[in-house]
């Protein structure tokens, strides 16, 4: 039995004269997930992507990487027949019995693209219609709402029937939509947003910032694994780990308590931006959501963007936690961000953060001190490396 | 490197690794073959077993080896409630057993045996009057531990254990004597102990090996059951390269039990002496105190952040016990100690091999600490 799986497109299907640019980072992107699970051959048609292995590559492990691929909307796993009618029935219905033993109604397509193909359209759907009736009594035809639905194609080389259709991950190709810098913390939401981004084609890179001794290499280890879960969706991460520990102490020293989560939250989006110039990423994302903590209220954000030149994207800016653990808990980050170790900002918090600051005061409590010289040096002892699960 | 937290594991002794190694690349057999290399294998398992035995004044027919305290704790617990649980549904223990005993008899209590948990006193020991009070016809097991992990304060098992034993003499006694064995004589005759748990890699064995004192006569259903290994009390293929480094080890350090003592003594009087100058830091101190296991009060500053301070400078200690990373300790707080002093507190513990410049350097980097680091606010 040999099976092969049919990509379908989303949205890429309806970029007009740009299709082909968007196809061809989809099909990079995919050849880069399963160059390490054996040999494949690739092949374009109307909208959707043939994948064909070359030796015994597992489907299943195939499959569970492409769902995790951008641009994908939906993913069916075919059989490959002679393009001669008894073949097709002998390997489509016993290959159908796991699908349509579940169904209780179904009905069958046919596509020709081979038109010299000895039947019609009508008369495949027909006769191979009631050969799955005859094998499978239970059954009923309903060709407006079936919940099976059987399609045969009949291509020049072969034919091919399925009727097995997963879900894939949506959105557009990562690659097609720019670079962006991820601040990523140890918690629930920042793995969320890079996904988010991803989603839209953005390539995600990340800056973490590690404040030892008061955060613990496991706190670091966390957030590389986080990173390296995100990346099966993202594609492999450019990581930067900015050390932070003399920066907060200053800010700890120098400024009113109660300020000091925002001037922190301003001097790693300062950081933040000077990096991403540096690595051509044209906007910061972060995994806020308005009102969630003290720093997340919208006159806080007001104040940690005025530091910023470039954009700061926030998709979870109006998602509920729970909606944010819902899809960290989909794309199997929520485990490793609930582990309890300290992050950069625990420690210091204030006990009463303000959550309405003026931003003439920020700055002049960030003025108390000049930090350059530190942004500068911690920008220096920034270690930069790729984390990657594929 | 200084190596301050002995109470999560020792290094091994070269006779210990002397003796993996022996066992792993001369006499593998299996202890249960009949041919001469399975006798090989048993003979190493049957001296190690003399070995440990002695070490409690015990009967080497009562010794018997598991994968380590946690599988020695469930046993004891599990083993009781498998023997007579039908007939007596209360088990009495201390809410400061490590979670290995905590753990299987919360899963007896779901299933309906009625548990007594005691606090210690302000002496920071279960007493036998407050076990006796919990007494009756209906009591199982009474499962207390010898030495307190995280904190050093040590329970009077004798005396616990003769007054459940005059009680009742049909009530199980176990005690988990991790922390104590070959730092605090044990002696079974004495004890009224039916099961003692000990551990190998807390006394300088391998990790993955253990052992379970059962007292002659008592006739306790297995926990594990298979092959019949260990009279068919515990099965599974003996792990011969962790039993005999065991033995070793025991061997080696069984004889020095009071000058290693008196060391431990030493090494905690000049840490006291140290602290005393600076402010805010001091330690617990119980009436009955392990010098081993030393519980250190550094106010202001979290003993997570204090830990990797420590640990930049090859300083290595624990915050709580190794076992519950990162989580606050309900030991402590049964021990009373204060919701700031919870995320204050680092844990010392020493071994033989420990010395005063040691401690000297630990507290000269504690004082450092306390003045490159950010406070916490309370």
């Amino acid at each position: 039995m040999e099976e092969m799986l049919l990509l379908k497109y989303g949205e890429i299907a309806l970029k007009g004269l740009n299709k082909k640019s968007f196809e061809d980072v989809l099909v990079k992107n995919i050849k880069r997930r399963l160059r390490h699970i054996g040999s494949f051959e690739y092949t374009r048609a109307q909208s959707t992507l043939y994948i064909k292995p070359q030796g015994d590559e597992d489907i299943d492990v195939v499959l569970a990487k492409l769902t995790k691929v951008f641009g994908v909307t939906k993913i069916c796993r075919a059989i490959i027949c002679k393009k001669d009618f008894s073949d097709i029935v002998k390997c489509s219905l016993p290959y159908l019995k796991d699908t349509l033993d579940g169904a209780k109604t179904f009905k069958v397509e046919a596509k020709r693209a081979d038109k010299s193909f000895c039947m019609t359209s009508p008369e495949l759907q027909r006769e191979l219609g009631a050969k799955i009736l005859d094998e499978y009594s239970h059954l009923e035809v309903d060709v407006h709402e079936p919940q099976v639905t059987v399609t045969v194609e009949i291509r020049e080389e072969n034919a091919f029937v399925h009727a097995y259709k997963t879900d894939g991950a949506g959105g557009l190709p990562v690659g097609t939509s720019g670079r962006a810098l991820l601040l990523l913390s140890g918690g629930i939401d920042s793995p969320v947003a890079g996904y988010m981004m991803a989603k839209r084609g953005v390539i995600v890179d990340a800056v973490h910032f590690e404040a030892p001794p008061y955060t613990s290499e496991r706190a670091r280890l966390k957030v590389e694994e986080l990173a390296k879960i995100m990346s099966e969706y993202t594609g492999a991460v450019n990581f930067h780990c900015v050390p932070f520990t003399r920066i907060q102490e200053m800010i700890k020293e120098h400024c009113p308590e109660e300020l000091f989560t925002i001037v922190m939250r301003r001097i790693m989006m300062e950081i933040s931006q000077r990096i991403a110039l540096s690595v051509g990423a044209s906007c910061l994302v972060t995994g806020e959501s308005i009102g969630q903590v003290a720093s997340q209220t919208m006159l806080a954000m007001v104040c940690t963007d005025a530091v910023c030149k470039i954009p700061v994207f926030r998709p979870l800016i109006g998602m509920d936690k729970t909606e944010i653990v819902e899809v960290s808990r989909k794309i199997g980050t929520y485990d490793t961000s609930i582990e309890p170790y300290e992050d950069c900002c625990t420690v210091f918090t204030p006990r009463h953060p303000k959550t309405k600051p003026r931003l003439e005061e920020v700055e002049k409590a960030q003025a108390a001190f000049d930090f350059e010289p530190l942004i500068n040096q911690a920008i220096n002892d920034t270690k930069a490396y790729i984390i990657s699960a594929n | 490197m200084i190596y301050f937290d002995n109470s999560s594991t020792t290094k091994p002794c070269e006779r210990a690794v002397a003796a993996v190694n022996k066992a792993l690349c001369e006499m593998w057999g299996n202890p249960s073959s009949l041919h001469n290399m399975g006798l090989e294998a048993e003979r190493l398992i049957k001296d190690s077993r003399e070995t440990i035995a002695k070490a409690l004044n015990a009967d080497e027919k009562e010794i018997f080896f598991t994968s380590g305290a946690t599988e020695s704790n469930n046993t004891a617990v599990f083993s009781s409630a498998f023997t007579r649980g039908k007939r007596r549904k209360r088990i009495i223990t201390s809410q400061t057993e490590h979670p290995s005993v905590l753990a299987p008899i919360k899963r007896l209590e779901e299933q309906g045996f009625e548990v007594i948990r005691l606090l210690p006193d302000s002496s920071g020991a279960i007493s036998p009057k407050e076990v006796l009070k919990y007494i009756d016809k209906n009591t199982l097991l009474v499962s207390v531990m010898s030495v307190n992990n995280e904190t050093g304060a040590i329970n009077d098992i004798s005396g616990i254990f003769k007054a459940v034993k005059a009680a009742d003499k049909e009530i199980y006694t176990h005690t988990d004597a991790v922390q104590g064995f070959l730092k605090l004589p044990i002696n079974v005759k004495t004890l009224c102990a039916d099961m003692i748990s000990i551990s190998g890699h807390k006394v300088y064995s391998p990790k993955g090996v253990g052992a379970l004192y059962i007292k002659k006569g008592l006739n306790l259903k297995p926990f594990i059951v298979g092959g019949g290994q260990e009279k068919g009390f515990r099965s599974g293929t003996e792990s011969v390269p962790l039993i005999t480094a065991f033995g070793e080890a025991v061997s080696e350090y069984s004889k020095t039990l009071s000058e290693r003592y008196e060391k431990a003594e030493r090494l905690k009087q000049r840490l006291k002496k140290n602290v005393e100058a600076l402010d805010g830091v001091y330690l617990h101190e119980f009436n009955n105190h392990l010098p081993y296991v030393n519980s250190l009060t550094v106010s202001g500053y979290k003993s997570e952040t204090l830990l990797h301070f420590l640990e930049e400078r090859e300083i290595y200690v624990s915050s709580g016990s190794a076992c519950a990373k990162g989580k606050k300790s309900d030991t402590l707080k049964a021990f009373g100690y204060s919701e700031s002093e919870l995320d204050s507190t680092i844990r010392i513990s020493f071994c033989a091999d420990n010395t005063e410049d040691e401690v000297d350097r630990l507290v000269f980097e504690i004082q450092n600490a306390m003045k490159s680091l950010v406070r916490i606010r309370r």
